[in-house]
């Protein structure tokens, strides 16, 4: 076990884990951040999917050591109430249907257009391939992405 | 103008209330018309017509609440279900809140997610609930302002009179509480409706984009502990021993056991499937820990021998089912289904003289097609919280039929039905995979045996490799075409491990006049269990093929030929039994013919190919545009044409709809579970391949059929005939015709 000093969210947390502890289960079991889900634990599915300064990382495969010192974004932290607009986006096109994939897919969509404001459907579509939707809520996912990128 | 009687047996299904703090709250039973006609046997009665299951509550403010009692996983009944009580009542639906009711057989009666049923078998009731309290509060209005109750209006939960009275519902709603139950009721025209048939947002939308914790793997209790679970890694498997010494040493490890899911001799129900009855359990304080202690395990496993099992079957039927040991292997079952399947089976219809028709025959073509097993892969794996104490169990999970499972419960806990408490949570899929809720009895049995709260995690790599698949299928189907090329006989055996997919009477049963349906099956100690449509999912695709190569080798069009079937079916139709409705058949086939612009497709630069189906009440029919360029398949545009009666609302229907488009599409192309001495080939996303965007269609436009008829299924119906659609145009692109999913499991099928 170590103390590990961390930036999520704007704030700052403290845990104590063992250093091999991934982001994910530290965010869901420590910090009671939940909305960054467990789909695979071998970054194939993207649910787990947050920012690292302001990339997407799968935090299933990210240990808690090497995220210290550095600024971490999950899903409740990318807005106050829904408001960012690849969220509004989302509740434009009625995107979800289970809903377990999405806050990933928001994670990743948000992360795509931070660092690529205008992507093309084959920008949208390589990199969002990470990210899996059983429901298949792809089309809608990606349309909501164009969306949001209007903004 | 229909007028519903709200009474059923001499009992109201509608009981009002007073809230305390001044409203009406109006109990109703949803499931009032789940009885089918002709079986209102007392039985029937008791289940159906006395316990209250639904409720609509007004408080004194305005506020409406309405509760939705059955399992939300993706479906989004909580909109749609709520969205017809709120039609009749008159609300605005803006100022609707909605609340998943808590899993109650004392309240409820059929709180389930399967079969497509959930909207069928609501509607009626919901209408009646809905327009039940609009009328009391109408005449609550009638009584306090002395006017007749005909000349009140009501809109948006404002009543109003032509003197200038108006009141909000709130304002009426403890006088209404005192209205007597109307005894019959008047339900609204459909072409009044302004919330059904009108796109509504999921009312879980913002909930979902903002990561609120909403699911049971979000699900945390002060002194909840985690466990995790670890079963034998092939079928025909189970465990003989294990060391828990080095385990148990490590940080936050609780303990390490074994546990038994079933009692050896209880005799287990429909949905009671399980894999593998002793596993090997981990708990401990955080998820993290358990994980690496579940990696330091030592266990031993042993083959199962070949045993016995009596098995439950919907309506009650029970069945000793021989599972045979030993470890299976792909390859093999692939080669005993093409030697079963070319054998005679069990005869399931025959209509004329089929023998002497193939005997007579100018040309027969054959053709087989076969399917591997699939895996949910619902992307939250199965979970649950239990807190098990002496006198009640407490349990919060993803579950499609939480009656069933908590009778098991009671009977393995060794409680009294009424101690089981099971609080639905939203679940993270289904696709029929949480109709078999062992993983929840593994949960309570392991909070039993430590006393405490725990939630139990499967891992991605615990829930692909644990079973209750799809199971694999196999058809070989048969034309007999005379001189003229006329379609004089046709004959279908179908099979699978360990079940059949066939549906024997339905199309195109009762449009040929000889007609011959046969099926079987190959025991195995792979589990099986509902998968989104089961058999539909694999034998409308193989239909759909053959008819498509039957229409080419006849020189028809293949939507013309499908019309000239199901026209002869509605005419002069064959045999007995028929279970479809050929008129709304061929209704989906001409709107996908129409919207697809079909008749241009042979100038269009897309390979393009349809199919239709029937299933779960509903019809569905798409016609998929790909292209095949550079060895790369891609799906330009897939347009789908549905009749499922009235839409309740076309934004969700239109979503499923997509959503099964794509489901259908990526296990089509890519689905498939193989086995290798009795283990999982693939046990995670990086080796059970999923469909993803760049896969996905390009463009999906969904278009439904519009009449009045009451809503049927739409989860289920859309996905089967993907299969036939996506390999028809692969045939179009390539000029190759595939047999055997996943089409692209390798390249072959693209030069």
């Amino acid at each position: 076990m170590a103390i590990f000093n961390l930036t999520i969210n704007g704030k700052t947390r403290q845990v104590d884990v063992d250093p091999t502890t991934p982001m994910l289960w530290v965010l869901r079991d420590h910090l009671d951040l939940p909305g960054t889900k467990y789909g695979c634990g071998v970054a194939a599915c993207g649910a787990c999917t947050i920012h690292l300064n302001g990339n997407a990382m799968r935090s299933c495969v990210l240990p808690v050591s090497a995220a210290e010192g550095q600024s971490i974004t999950t899903i409740e932290g990318l807005s106050e109430e829904g408001e960012h607009p690849v969220q509004q986006a989302w509740l434009e096109h009625d995107v979800a249907q289970c809903g377990y994939c999405q806050a990933g897919q928001i994670m990743s969509a948000v992360a795509l257009l931070n660092n690529n404001p205008k992507p093309s459907d084959t920008d949208i579509e390589t990199f969002m391939a990470g990210n899996i939707c059983r429901c298949g809520t792809y089309s809608r996912i990606k349309a909501a992405i164009k969306t949001a990128a209007g903004h | 103008m229909t007028i519903v009687k709200t009474t059923y047996n001499r009992r109201s299904f509608l009981k009002v209330t007073a809230l305390s703090g001044g409203g009406m709250l109006l109990g109703f039973n949803w499931f009032m018309n789940v009885v089918p006609p002709g079986k209102t046997g007392a039985a029937a009665l008791a289940a159906a017509g006395v316990d209250l299951n639904g409720f609509i509550q007004i408080t004194s403010q305005g506020e409406v609440t309405i509760f939705s009692p059955n399992p939300e996983f993706g479906q989004n009944l909580m909109t749609s279900l709520p969205m017809i009580v709120a039609e009749e009542l008159d609300v605005d639906w803006k100022n609707v809140r909605v609340e998943q009711a808590r899993f109650n057989t004392e309240l409820y009666t059929r709180q389930m997610a399967g079969g497509s049923q959930s909207i069928r078998q609501t509607w009626q009731a919901l209408r009646t609930a809905g327009a039940s309290a609009r009328h009391m509060l109408v005449q609550a209005a009638a009584q306090a302002w002395q006017v007749p109750a005909a000349e009140i209006r009501t809109e948006n939960g404002v009543l109003s009179h032509s003197s200038g009275k108006t009141a909000g519902y709130g304002e009426l709603a403890a006088a209404a509480a005192q209205i007597p139950v109307p005894k019959e009721i008047q339900l609204k025209e459909v072409k009044d409706f302004k919330i059904v048939s009108t796109p509504r947002q999921n009312v879980e939308g913002a909930n979902i984009v903002t990561g609120k914790p909403m699911f049971t793997m979000d699900y945390r209790r002060e002194g909840m502990l985690i466990a995790m679970l670890t079963h034998p890694p092939a079928f025909g498997m189970q465990l003989k021993s294990f060391d828990a010494a080095e385990a148990k040493a490590m940080p936050g490890i609780r303990d390490v056991f074994s546990i038994q899911v079933y009692q050896e001799g209880y005799e287990k129900e429909v949905f009671d499937t399980c894999t593998f009855n002793d596993l090997v359990v981990v708990v401990g304080n955080s998820t993290w820990e358990v994980l690496n202690a579940k990696k330091a395990l030592r266990i031993e496993w042993e083959p199962i021998a070949t045993r016995t099992e009596i098995q439950k079957f919907w309506g009650g039927q029970k069945r000793e089912v021989t599972i045979p040991g030993g470890l299976e292997n792909s390859t093999g079952h692939q080669q005993r289904m093409e030697t079963e399947g070319a054998k005679s089976a069990k005869v399931a219809r025959r209509d004329g003289d089929p023998e002497t028709a193939f005997k007579n025959a100018a040309r027969v073509i054959e053709r087989s097609y076969s399917a591997p097993f699939l895996a949910h892969n619902c992307m939250e794996p199965m979970n649950c919280f239990a807190h098990v104490t002496a006198d009640k169990a407490e349990l919060v999970g993803p579950v499609q039929a939480p009656e069933m499972v908590e009778k098991t419960l009671a009977a393995r806990l060794g409680l009294p039905l009424d101690k089981i408490d099971i609080q639905l949570a939203r679940m993270g899929g289904g696709f029929g995979r949480r109709a078999y809720g062992q993983y929840m009895v593994e949960a309570a049995v392991i909070s039993q045996r430590l006393n405490a709260p725990i939630k139990l995690i499967y891992t991605r790599e615990d829930d692909m490799s644990y079973g209750i698949y799809r199971p694999a299928y196999h058809a070989t189907y048969r034309a007999a075409l005379d001189a003229d090329k006329n379609l004089i006989g046709f004959h279908v055996t179908a099979g699978g491990i360990p079940e059949s997919p066939l549906h024997a009477n339905r199309f195109p049963a009762g449009a040929i006049d000889n007609y011959l349906a046969e099926e079987w099956a190959i025991p195995s100690n792979i589990t099986i269990g509902a998968f989104r449509a089961p058999r539909s999912n694999f034998i409308a695709g193989a239909e759909q093929s053959f008819l498509d190569e039957l229409a080419e080798a006849m020189g028809k069009d293949p939507i013309e030929f499908r019309l000239e079937l199901l026209q002869r079916a509605k005419t002069n139709p064959v045999g007995q039994n028929n279970d479809y409705d050929p008129g709304r058949y061929a209704g989906v086939l001409e709107l996908v013919r129409e919207k697809s612009g079909w008749a241009k497709g042979k100038k269009s630069k897309t390979a393009r190919g349809v199919a239709a189906y029937f299933c779960h009440n509903s019809y569905a029919a798409h016609v998929i545009d790909l292209t095949a360029k550079k060895g790369k398949i891609t799906v330009e545009k897939v347009t789908s044409a549905l009749d499922c009666g009235i839409i309740v609302n076309p934004l969700g229907a239109s979503n499923m709809v997509e959503g099964a488009v794509t489901d259908g599409i990526g296990n089509a192309f890519y689905g498939g579970l193989r086995f290798k001495d009795g283990q999982p080939e693939q046990n995670n996303f990086n080796t059970y391949r999923m469909i993803r965007m760049p896969e996905a269609p390009k463009a999906i436009e969904v278009h439904f059929v519009k009449n009045d008829i009451p809503p049927t299924g739409l989860g289920e119906p859309p996905f089967p005939p993907v299969f036939g659609a996506i390999a028809n145009a692969l045939y179009k692109a390539t000029g190759k015709r595939s047999y055997h999913q996943p089409f692209l499991a390798d390249e072959r099928v693209v030069d």
